[in-house]
């Protein structure tokens, strides 16, 4: 009997408790929130598109993410708008949020990105014929670590990012090996390490990004993507396998938005529609911070003044 | 009791030792002879898990459990999420508050000068323990307004902001829940397990499920810290209303108390130090989480660290990194001094004789505002005057790893190639019932049925999971690290522990060390030794050789005094005195202090997954981007799980050591 009691002492007791916030703050939906992530150009970025919401009126609150946490906190309404969606890292999350039925495929934007194997220059004076992945492959041994067999190591991105590079290296026969790092600081970390004393490296890179303002290189040369890479394995240079072929030279970049985001900031939504960053915009956010040493507020402060005419059309 | 053991007693017992080993090594010689189940556990994940089902779908509950407690309507009116989102949403109460006094300010009211805030900090200092506090208080505020080239005054003032509301709530759950768990035995049951699940749980697998239930932002930032932080608080508040004596208890009753007066006027008071000790345990566990929980949104020091690491900027990185760790030492120190300090006896005479601190902090309150008002720089000092040296630090960290990149290179390789590899091949060689079976002999030697049945139960967990073949590698990384850390940290414990002034600074290094975001030295890992078993391990004993040099000086430290001058009398020296006295004595302690390696490797290894490790921790992430809940959860409980089966053998193993060398418990 006094079990039954308590019971419903505790439940009338955390009914209260949670009916008071409740009320307390039934329009929590009156701020956009904007996530900001860990590469300069996502972070001016987002400021940017901050400012132009502010602009039109209203108000926001930037939250710190991970980048592809964020579509799980998207898809759940806990944030409005992400800006920057890259189709090589965050395809797979963002197609995974839009099946949900709760995120909008918004717009892509003019900027188109790159994601590929990627060689510091100073290589090509010891290994000819570069940037050809032939050329990579007869030089495989200088790649060669002391625990790879003896076949040379590209240094590839976290797992999560879901690149085909072990297929492609299947599938082209090429003597390598696929070491992921566990961040992009790691890679960046092996190529600085390298590069200070001229060894030689293969790493994942893409582009727009800080690294190819502050060292030389290229990116491998693979045979061209084309579509029916990915699904036809007859295609390519080996007819019986998928993946014989580089990454798309123009993977899209994406504006993706929650689906009652045009509902609750109409204004907001208005402008989103109307956004569009170049390739030049991306990179110039980057180099802003990245090379020229200014703090994020700073940067898109800047980049608004350099482009007033291009953004006074979206806030029409 | 204490002394050598007489030697026919040492063969048999020898002998005894090795017992447990035999089926294992059995199991493990006649591996070609097992059926293929009893290798490698059926339906295990072998090279990239992308779905794995496992024997027993653990994943597949724990995800459908998830599903039900988003969408199952509670009396058809509202379900569990809707509870944990207001809950949420009750957190941000408190958290507006902390905001706006300490960087958004109440509309047209500012946020705390950093003058008041330094001048506070001096007062506090001075009044609490002297002037060497207020120095170090004072000073910490005063890096952070001054290198604050690049926003680490307003980034420190987010964290602290989360944290003001992190430790009191923390620490009051854990007070609640310890209370509880003392009074009534079968509560204590419960929550014993829950707490070691706790403390063993990598942050990133129980992340998704508090963005799902909580949401993100500084909130769920702060929910995650507490569900980290609020274990060791329970711990101490059991432990110290346990140890209250029985006089005490009974002046309690004879003074007529009720139960509510009882603990509130009795019991707490009693176990003062033990629940002040908690309070300053929650404060570094919730510093500690500083950079994990600003993966789910939480603003601050966290998130720029990250930013700046994942542009190689460690210079910048480095001077957030001492901020964190400044900021630690600080409200640790001062969290102690509070315990210790002693009542005074308030002098006659004026108002400023009677009360000289509350006159003090009131004069700068007013006059930090009247300053505030006067000049912008009182409230945030101008950018020209604040300092960085991030380019000095690149310079320094590149000329390092520069110099040190061959030779490194050389033993890198040496490393890799013949004790690394083979050691890895070895642990990959173990059948799993061969591991099973060495587990549960253990435990049958050490606690009988009752933990063989236990240890044998956490190990077949994982086999079932699907995770073991990735669970064997972050075994090997866990054990060829632990070997590492014994062998630096029990040499520095002892060379430490025979002068004072050693001890100290080798526990202050210590501090420094758990303190500072462990994140920053994966980078200048890769540099030195590139993405490689080596760089993981590296980092790994950098972070986990502390607490085995902790507990080797304290048990070397703390042999009794009467056992120590008894072997003087007897004419030991000094070499006799370490080697037949004080380390035999000090020996229980050590285990623990293995143990807690282990705990604090586990802990490392998931975040050495940032180098590329092709481990659990490898999977925790994959989980993580593709917001698989239950995969999460369920790799996190295999890490954790690792860390039981050896707690559970090696706190034995240091009872019974205890025991033998007579020390009453």
């Amino acid at each position: 009997m006094s079990k039954t009691l308590k019971t419903a002492v505790i439940g009338a007791a955390l009914a209260a408790f949670t009916a008071l916030p409740m009320v307390a703050s039934a329009d929590s939906s009156g701020t956009i929130k904007i996530p900001t992530h860990n590469w300069s150009s996502q972070l001016v970025g987002a400021e940017v598109v901050g400012e132009l919401f502010k602009m039109v009126g209203e108000e926001i609150e930037y939250v710190p993410m991970d980048s592809q946490t964020v579509y799980q906190a998207m898809a759940d309404g806990d944030i409005d708008i992400v800006h920057e969606v890259w189709e090589g890292a965050f395809g797979a999350s963002f197609t995974k949020s839009l099946e949900t039925g709760n995120v909008i495929d918004l717009l892509t934007h003019d900027a188109v990105t790159r994601e590929d194997w990627w060689y510091p220059e100073y290589i090509e004076e010891v290994c000819p014929g570069l940037p050809d992945w032939k050329a990579l492959d007869k030089c495989s041994d200088m790649f060669a670590r002391a625990d790879s067999g003896g076949k040379g190591v590209f240094i590839g991105g976290p797992v999560d990012w879901l690149k085909h590079d072990a297929e492609k290296v299947e599938a082209l026969g090429m003597n390598f090996v696929v070491r992921n790092a566990g961040s992009a600081g790691a890679i960046w970390a092996e190529l600085d390490a390298a590069a200070a004393q001229k060894k030689p490296v293969v790493i994942f890179n893409w582009s727009p990004n800080f690294i190819g303002a502050k060292y030389a290189g290229k990116f491998v040369e693979f045979p061209t993507h084309d579509p029916k890479c990915t699904s036809d394995a007859s295609w390519g240079v080996n007819p019986n396998a998928l993946y014989d072929c580089g990454n798309p030279a123009t993977g899209y970049l994406k504006i993706g938005v929650n689906k009652d985001f045009e509902k609750n900031h109409p204004k907001a939504f208005k402008v989103a529609q109307q956004m569009n960053f170049s390739g030049p915009d991306i990179d110039k956010m980057a180099n802003y911070v990245d090379t020229d040493g200014l703090e994020v507020p700073e940067a898109a402060q800047q980049w608004l003044n350099d482009h007033e005419s291009k953004w006074k059309e979206w806030i029409k | 009791m204490a002394g050598p053991v007489p030697a026919t007693e040492q063969m048999p017992s020898r002998l005894n030792m090795m017992a447990p080993m035999i089926p294992f090594a059995l199991l493990w010689l006649f591996k070609p002879l097992l059926p293929s189940w009893a290798i490698v556990p059926p339906k295990s994940c072998l090279g990239g898990c992308g779905t794995i089902e496992g024997l027993i779908p653990f994943v597949d509950w724990v995800n459908a459990g998830i599903q039900f407690l988003r969408s199952y309507e509670i009396f058809g009116l509202f379900t569990f999420r809707d509870i944990t989102r207001s809950i949420a949403r009750g957190i941000d109460v408190p958290l507006d508050f902390t905001e706006a006094l300490l960087y958004k300010g109440f509309g047209a009211v500012g946020p705390m000068p950093w003058v008041m805030i330094v001048g506070l900090m001096i007062v506090f200092g001075l009044y609490l323990r002297g002037w060497r506090l207020a120095l170090l208080g004072g000073g910490t505020f005063f890096y952070l307004s001054l290198f604050s080239l690049r926003g680490i005054w307003e980034l420190s003032m987010k964290t602290l902001s989360a944290i003001a509301v992190s430790v009191p709530l923390a620490a009051i759950i854990g007070l609640l829940i310890g209370i509880a768990a003392a009074k009534r035995q079968r509560i204590a049951m419960v929550v014993a397990p829950m707490l070691n699940i706790l403390q063993s749980l990598p942050h990133f697998s129980y992340l998704i499920i508090v963005a799902i239930f909580f949401g993100v932002g500084a909130k769920a930032g702060v929910i995650a810290t507490v569900i980290f932080a609020f274990p060791p608080m329970t711990r101490l508040t059991m432990l110290g209303l346990r140890e209250i004596s029985s006089e005490v208890r009974e002046a309690g009753i004879m003074a007529g108390c009720t139960r509510w007066q009882m603990l509130y006027k009795v019991e707490i008071p009693s176990a003062r130090s033990a629940l002040m000790l908690g309070v300053n345990q929650v404060i570094m566990q919730c510093l500690a989480m500083v950079v994990i929980a600003s993966f789910i949104g939480q603003p601050g020091l966290g998130h720029d660290l990250l930013t700046r690491l994942q542009n190689l900027r460690l210079g910048q990185a480095f001077e957030i990194g001492v901020a964190v760790v400044l900021i630690a030492v600080t409200l640790d120190r001062f969290s102690q001094a509070l315990v210790e300090k002693e009542p005074e006896r308030i002098k006659d005479g004026p108002l400023w004789v009677r009360h000289p601190y509350l006159c003090a902090i009131a004069l700068i309150i007013v006059g930090s505002i009247g300053l505030a008002s006067l000049t912008e720089a009182a409230v945030q000092l101008p950018k020209e005057y604040t300092v960085s040296i991030s380019s000095y630090l690149d310079a320094m960290i590149k000329f390092i790893t520069t110099s040190l990149f061959t030779p490194l290179g050389i033993l890198r390789d040496f490393l890799l190639v013949y004790v690394f590899m083979p050691t890895k091949a070895t642990f990959q060689s173990m059948p799993w019932v061969a591991v099973m079976a060495l587990i549960g002999c253990v435990g049958w030697k050490l606690g009988r049925w009752k933990l063989a049945l236990t240890v044998m139960a956490f190990v077949f967990f994982i086999a079932a999971s699907g995770y073991w073949v990735r669970a064997v590698i972050t075994l090997y990384m866990v054990f060829v690290a632990l070997c590492i850390c014994a062998a630096i940290g029990i040499p520095l414990g002892i060379w430490a522990a025979k002068k004072d002034r050693r001890t100290k600074f080798v526990l202050g290094l210590c501090d420094t060390f758990q303190t500072f975001p462990s994140f920053i030295y994966l980078l200048p890992a890769v540099m030195l030794f590139q993405i490689s078993d080596v760089s993981a391990i590296f980092a790994i004993v950098v972070y986990a050789t502390i607490p085995i040099t902790r507990y080797t000086i304290f048990g070397l430290r703390n042999v009794p005094s009467q056992i120590v001058e008894a072997a003087l009398t007897s004419g030991c020296t000094e070499r006799q005195m370490l080697w037949k006295v004080r380390m035999p004595m000090a020996f229980p302690e050590m285990l623990l202090g293995l143990n807690q390696t282990l705990m604090f490797a586990l802990f490392m290894v998931m975040i050495a997954g940032f180098i590329g490790t092709v481990d659990l921790s490898q999977e925790i992430f994959r989980a993580l981007s593709f917001n698989d809940g239950g995969k999460g959860l369920v790799i996190g409980l295999c890490v954790s799980l690792i860390g039981l089966t050896a707690d559970r053998l090696l706190v034995e193993w240091s009872n019974q050591q205890k025991k033998r060398l007579g020390f009453a418990n």
